[in-house]
């Protein structure tokens, strides 16, 4: 029922990373936003903050519950979505558009400990 | 884990693809499409709800009036046949067993309506409190299917697809209606802060009523989710939340449904002390400043202190605030009071304010 996108890296807490050379994206999966419902704000980290792979760096809010925000990689933030701010439910509607933080790598190599697509897929079932 | 009870509109629940969570021991539908639509739909159209879960008690004999106004905070002496009332059960210490409605259902006859998550402790609760009263107390939540239909619409759909008289009705009155071979219960109340009904019946005939008003697209399926933000942002308590076996009815702000001049029920020497002293704790209405939300058990700060918790917190669908009801020590409590809510770590300001978010749109 959820769409997955090939060729990113996953979170078992459902989080996506698009590598694009020294950075990665960083967004929740189509299957979390059709978990949480309909997302009313997104507590968005600071440019400039250091995130760690597998550690909290902000928060998602549905109508009905907080869900922290598990980074899938680390480094430093070099942008955030402030679109978000105003928008919140863009999260609704593209998942994997509507990425949250854009991270310097500081180890590209950490995505190794994600899954891929097919290993995603998996565990969405 | 203890295995989930399936209201007899279950497998319509799944038919319709809803997304279903366990509550109060049932298996129940947080939601069909989406909370903020079916909000939307209860507020400005119609909406019906599975409240199946709902337990129904029965009390009859010579001593149920006596009977009921003994466990029963609001007082029922006299009424009229077909007159609801809203009340509290209260421990002798003054917290609430429960919240409940009472039906005058015959002149020895009450009908009464509890949450599902107390239908075990409540009925066990009434059972022992029947020494000394000629009353017999029957747990009728089996036999019973419940659906509340809601909003400013509600009334059309109800009258046009059931075929169900119910425009007459006033606010908090209900009526039996003779359909296909039983008897069942309609009346004008609601957990929505909306004009709208709760009919209970067979599990059948509830069948019959869900088919009908789902296929006459007059009314939105709508899950327990729109069905608390929608109470919320009326103030209406939530068992567990707003109101507990350690919050009492003054401190929730019920004051109205206490009636201290009766002459005796379970709890009245601890809420006359209460209303004497005045409560140390009370439920209040908190706006926030910024745009996070306030969840239950976040605690609320003022003066460097904790001064209380969330109790129930949204950003409200109808008004796009950030609001939250809390208990908190009354010294804070006056409107416009400027206290803060630790949210993951962080303090938003914050300011306290009428708890009511959004006005109520009752019929009669």
């Amino acid at each position: 029922m959820s769409t997955i996108v090939k060729g990113l890296y996953y979170a078992e807490s459902h989080e996506w990373v698009k590598v694009e050379g020294e950075f990665g994206f960083v967004g929740i999966s189509d299957y979390a936003q059709h978990a949480l419902g309909n997302v009313v704000y997104v507590d968005l980290p600071e440019v400039d903050d250091d995130v760690t792979q597998g550690e909290e760096f902000g928060a998602v809010e549905s109508v009905k519950a907080a869900s922290d925000l598990i980074s899938p990689v680390s480094g430093t933030i070099v942008e955030v979505n402030e679109e978000l701010n105003d928008k919140p439910q863009l999260i609704n509607e593209d998942a994997f558009a509507n990425w949250i933080m854009k991270v310097k790598l500081s180890d590209p190599s950490e995505v190794e400990n994600l899954l891929d697509s097919d290993a995603y897929k998996a565990i969405c079932e | 884990m203890e295995e989930t009870i399936k209201t007899c509109l279950h497998a319509k629940h799944l038919a319709l693809g809803a997304k279903m969570m366990p509550f109060g021991g049932f298996d129940m539908p947080i939601e069909y499409s989406s909370i903020i639509e079916e909000h939307n739909a209860v507020r400005h159209a119609a909406g019906i709800f599975d409240v199946s879960h709902m337990g129904e008690v029965l009390v009859t004999g010579i001593d149920s009036e006596k009977y009921v106004n003994h466990i029963f905070t609001n007082d029922i002496s006299n009424a009229p046949i077909g007159k609801i009332y809203y009340g509290i059960m209260l421990y002798p210490e003054g917290g609430a067993v429960d919240d409940l409605l009472v039906y005058k259902v015959g002149a020895k006859a009450f009908f009464l309506v509890i949450n599902a998550s107390n239908i075990d402790k409540d009925f066990a609760w009434m059972v022992e409190q029947t020494k000394g009263f000629e009353v017999k107390v029957k747990n009728l939540s089996d036999n019973y299917g419940e659906v509340a239909v809601q909003g400013p619409t509600a009334v059309t759909a109800v009258e046009e697809e059931l075929g169900l008289m119910v425009n007459d009705l006033a606010f908090y009155t209900f009526k039996e209606i003779k359909v296909a071979g039983e008897t069942i219960i309609v009346s004008r109340t609601g957990y929505t802060g909306e004009d709208g009904f709760e009919i209970y019946g067979s599990h059948a005939y509830i069948n019959k009523v869900w088919d009908a008003l789902i296929n006459s697209k007059k009314v939105l399926p709508c899950g327990l989710g729109c069905r608390d933000t929608l109470r919320f942002e009326v103030a209406l308590p939530l068992y567990g939340h707003e109101l507990d076996w350690n919050i009492s009815p003054l401190e929730a702000g019920l004051g109205s449904f206490v009636k201290l001049d009766k002459e005796e029920f379970i709890g009245k020497e601890a809420m006359m002390l209460q209303e004497t002293e005045g409560v140390k704790r009370k439920v209040v209405g908190i706006e926030l400043t910024e745009r996070a939300v306030a969840r239950n058990g976040y605690e609320v700060e003022a003066d460097g202190k904790v001064i209380g918790t969330v109790t129930t917190g949204y950003i409200s669908i109808s008004t796009g605030k950030s609001v939250c009801m809390a208990l908190i020590d009354s010294a804070y409590s006056a409107l416009g009071t400027p206290v803060s809510i630790r949210i993951r770590k962080k303090l938003f300001a914050a300011t306290v304010v009428k708890k009511r978010f959004y006005e109520k749109n009752y019929k009669k």
